[in-house]
């Protein structure tokens, strides 16, 4: 059932966007790995964990589309979930480094020797299995949002109220996680790790692997996000971002629909963190910061929300332009992103792939048939063309 | 001779920094007659000896002290070259002598040069005496309350006469009191009738400081069963009262904290409950603020350094404009586009916020600025044993005043009014003939003129620095969001509950788990009450 379900998903424009990843997956290594170091065609060693830096980065966007394009839930604290999921498999990561640490100690990691620790804190055992942090990696992120959104949408907290107590809840966590006896290595985080799976972590040919799992993470990613926004719960979701009190008179039970697709969202992050700890090689408590989870919203908004496509390219372009810039003019690169806000809210409300679709849906109608131009709003979806909420005031409840 | 000891170091701590004259100046102090009697110190007996202590005491001069206190320690020797009196420290086969009133150094000589001027008991017994009548019952008031808090910290068996002595003289209340609690000490550390120790205990019982616990809790150790379980009701008394005073201290850091929260989140309750706009460059316009603060500083430091202590003065109204034009400026040019999707109005301002931190990065650096409190914002005053700065008690006044007079403004004046419309029901406020993208403008840059001022005020006790904003931004959402949007009674009740909780939660949970619990409260409590403590009413505010 759900691979029928998931091959629904695959439009034209999905099948693309898969064959491209895959591609990507497969051509980056080949580059990097096997061909000779002269050739134009080879890829430096130092861009393939840049890459699938950038790859993780497009999956934590995509998973904020999923709610905030497709459900209207704008959270503020998406980073919170990418960074659970980087913890859970730092904590893996720490147990594989063994007694290579500079204290040797078998079981327990350097910062907590150094920290008097006597033993292994409780919620550190398992760690030393993978699937047992792979499973952390789902569950945790997972659990937190099923208690957050059922508790919030529950009582209804929407729009900006939602948006602030997601961010108070990064807050709370990046608060939690930079204290030393909470047993995460507080400032410092998590790093010097030499092992994943028996691998040497600094190989080229392990960073290979990492790129190309993170490739085919975001595929996955992206058709199961396809696939639902392609279902008749999507279409539900759709219905509540657009009126949600509507949709509730009409018997649906919008808080559920809103936490299912929170979990989900929230999980897809945990694992694209998973796959950031290993590619960069550290986790610590600053991707708790509040100004990240809003920067994952404005990858979002410049490639486009509710388009699944757009935040990936979105994610992209941005932290590739970062990378260049703060390598080139590092002063300007707060005016660069801060101006790119501004600018993509006020001129490019529907960003670069909602206004590149609009334009050739407009242009497909008015060469097909002048007549059916009025048509165009309910074709594309875009939030922008709804009424603003105030237009229409709904009934109090 | 302990006691005699603190007494005379405290109070020559004290000369010094009080820079009496005395120890500085003792040719004009010490007259003939003085001089006299020192130079008679090494001739005669004890007792000639002890007459002249007696007379030396009597004169009053504090500045012959540390003298008495170093014949008392048997550090004194008469000079064979020109019979001189000297203090002498042995150093190896040396004396390093000195001056013993004007403590100047007088080189070292051979130990066969000089004669130690003997003491015995008796002796001591009248320099005690001295000692203590020239502290304890000293002219000068400051010297008094010196020793007799020497006398307290001490709590020495011996001193018990000299205590009553100067108890019976004593005019001071404060001083008066000290010595009670002194006295206190010492009965109840000697051998003294049940029940005086009794009354003891109650006496200090009243002071309920951590000094008489610690006192009455030493006694505890070694007390017999008989006296036991009356000090430890003492210890129960006194914690008690400690537990209440503490609680009252913590309302008033509570109180100053929440008065920051309150004036850093008073402007973002304006803008979003009249406009319901999440400005998120409303940390960065605090800090417009706290930058005009420290630009006026700058010009009146190179230019008229008389005026600085008009400093503040002069920055409000200019930092009110700076950031109130800057809000006009920014509802003119980026939010006005964005009604109707606060959302975008949400991320469009914090890329504002990322532009105007960088700016402030690149025109003043990236360091911290010093920005100066006015003299009449610096120091403590003592409030009933709390100590209060200045510049907290200033801010908590400021903050209620801005508070009151946005008060007025919303309900005397015309355009609170139309605010008020708008706030409630913007279509039909337009429809009724309310210039709302006006309202708005005004509003917004009201709002914003109340963070600069707010900035003013922060720069008083917070790093004036690029990210000053970024700190106050989640405080301020949580504030006003607790209070309830668009209802400054609120925005008030939420600062100083937010406030007071944490600094209540401080002492048990430390200061980062307990911020993490007031969020966690917050963000429950937002489930509870979706709009806040103070929910506007009606069908509006179900857009």
């Amino acid at each position: 059932m759900i691979t029928a379900w998931l091959i629904r998903a695959l439009d034209k424009k999905a099948i693309i966007v898969l064959a491209i990843l895959i591609a990507i997956a497969v051509l980056v290594p080949v580059s990097n790995l096997f061909v000779p170091a002269g050739s134009p065609l080879h890829l430096p060693d130092h861009f393939v964990p840049l890459f699938g830096k950038y790859l993780t980065y497009a999956m934590l966007a995509l998973a904020l589309d999923l709610i905030w394009g497709y459900a209207g839930i704008l959270s503020l604290g998406h980073g919170a979930f990418f960074a659970l999921g980087g913890y859970a498999m730092g904590m893996y990561l720490m147990r594989q480094i063994g007694d290579r640490g500079v204290y040797a100690n078998p079981v327990l990691p350097d910062f907590m020797v150094f920290l008097n620790y006597k033993e292994l804190p409780w919620f550190w055992s398992g760690f030393d299995m993978f699937w047992f942090a792979m499973l952390m990696v789902v569950l945790v992120p997972g659990v937190l949002a099923f208690v957050f959104g059922w508790l919030a949408f529950r009582s209804r907290v929407t729009g900006v109220y939602l948006s602030i107590i997601t961010q108070a809840m990064t807050y709370a966590l990046l608060l939690a996680f930079f204290r030393n006896d909470m047993g995460f290595g507080g400032n410092n985080g998590l790093t010097d790790f030499k092992d994943i799976l028996g691998f040497n972590i600094q190989a080229q040919t392990t960073r290979a692997a990492l790129f190309s799992t993170s490739a085919i993470a975001l595929a996955l990613a992206f058709l199961i996000c396809a696939g639902i926004v392609k279902s008749k719960l999507g279409k539900v979701m759709v219905a509540i971002r657009d009126a949600e009190s509507r949709t509730r008179f009409l018997g649906y039970r919008a808080d559920n629909y809103k936490v299912f697709a929170f979990v989900v969202s929230a999980v897809i992050a945990g694992i694209a963190g998973a796959l950031y700890v290993p590619q960069v090689g550290i986790i610590n408590p600053g991707e708790f910061e509040p100004a990240n989870s809003i920067e994952i919203v404005i990858w979002t908004a410049v490639g486009g929300r509710a388009t699944l496509v757009g935040p990936i390219i979105g994610a992209i372009l941005v932290n590739a332009g970062k990378s260049w810039f703060t390598g080139l003019l590092p002063e300007f690169w707060l005016f660069a992103l801060g101006g790119l806000f501004v600018f993509v809210t006020i001129f490019l409300p529907r960003g670069i792939v909602g206004t590149v679709v609009a334009g050739w849906n407009a242009l497909t109608l008015s060469r097909a048939s002048v007549k059916e131009e009025e048509g165009r709003n309910s074709r594309t979806g875009d939030p922008k063309d709804q009424p603003p909420p105030g237009e229409f005031a709904e009934p109090a409840e | 001779m302990p006691l005699m000891r603190i007494l005379a170091g405290f109070l020559m701590a004290l000369t010094m920094a009080v820079g009496l004259a005395p120890a500085a100046s003792p040719a004009q102090e010490l007259d003939a007659d003085t001089m006299a009697l020192i130079s008679r110190l090494p001739d005669g007996s004890y007792n000639d000896r002890a007459s002249v202590v007696s007379a030396l005491a009597a004169t009053g001069n504090a500045a012959l002290v540390p003298l008495l206190q170093a014949l008392d320690d048997g550090n004194l020797y008469v000079l064979d070259a020109d019979g001189s009196i000297v203090l002498g420290i042995k150093k190896g086969r040396d004396y390093e002598i000195s001056d013993p009133v004007t403590g100047e150094d007088r080189g070292t000589i051979g130990t066969r040069d000089a004669d130690k001027i003997k003491v015995n008991n008796g002796l001591r017994r009248v320099i005690g005496a001295a000692l203590g009548q020239m502290t304890l019952m000293s002219p000068d008031r400051r010297t008094r309350f010196a020793a007799a808090e020497a006398v307290l910290k001490s709590a020495d068996a011996d001193s018990l006469e000299l205590i009553d002595t100067a108890l019976a003289a004593e005019t001071d209340a404060g001083i008066a009191a000290l010595l009670e609690q002194a006295r206190s000490i010492v009965v109840i550390r000697n051998d003294f009738p049940l029940a005086d120790k009794q009354a003891a205990i109650d006496t200090l019982a009243e002071k309920a400081d951590r000094n008489a616990m610690a006192i009455l809790k030493g006694a505890l150790a070694e007390a017999d069963a008989e006296l036991a379980p009356l000090l430890q009701k003492g210890v129960t008394a006194i914690e008690g009262k400690i537990a209440a005073w503490s609680a009252v201290q913590n309302v008033w850091y509570g109180v100053s904290l929440g008065s920051v929260l309150l004036l850093a989140a008073i402007g973002l309750a304006i803008t979003f409950g009249v406009m319901g706009v999440i400005n998120m460059a409303h940390g960065e316009i605090v800090m417009l603020g706290a930058y005009t603060t420290f630009v006026v500083q700058e010009v009146i430091r190179n230019n008229y350094p008389g005026l600085f202590d008009y400093s503040l003065a002069i920055a409000l109204p200019l930092a009110f404009l700076v950031a109130g034009l800057a809000g006009v400026a920014i509802e003119r040019g980026i939010i006005r586009f964005l009604y109707g999707r606060p959302l975008e109005t949400l991320l469009a301002t914090w890329g504002l916020s990322l532009i105007l931190q960088q700016a402030v990065r690149t025109m003043f650096g990236p360091n911290n600025r010093e920005v100066g409190n006015p003299s009449w914002m610096s120091g403590t005053v003592d409030f009933l044993g709390l100590a209060i700065t200045w510049n907290r008690l200033w801010i908590v006044v400021f903050a209620l005043v801005v508070f009151a007079i946005l008060l007025l403004v919303f309900n005397r004046t015309p355009l609170g009014l139309q605010m008020r419309a708008v706030t409630q029901n913007r279509r039909m406020a337009s429809a009724m003939g309310i210039r709302t993208p006006y309202v708005d403008a005004l509003t917004f840059g009201l709002g914003s003129g109340i963070a600069g001022i707010a900035g003013v005020a922060l720069s008083q006790i917070d790093n004036v620095s690029p990210n000053l904003g970024q700190s106050y931004i989640v405080d301020s959402f949580m504030v006003v969001v607790f209070g309830g949007v668009g209802n400054l009674w609120g925005t008030l009740v939420g600062a100083m509950t937010l406030g007071i909780a944490n600094k209540f939660l401080e002492p048990y949970a430390g200061a980062v788990l307990g911020k993490i619990l007031i969020l966690v409260f917050i963000i429950l409590f937002i489930q509870r009450r979706p709009r806040g403590l103070f929910a506007l009413k009606g069908r509006a505010v179900e857009q």
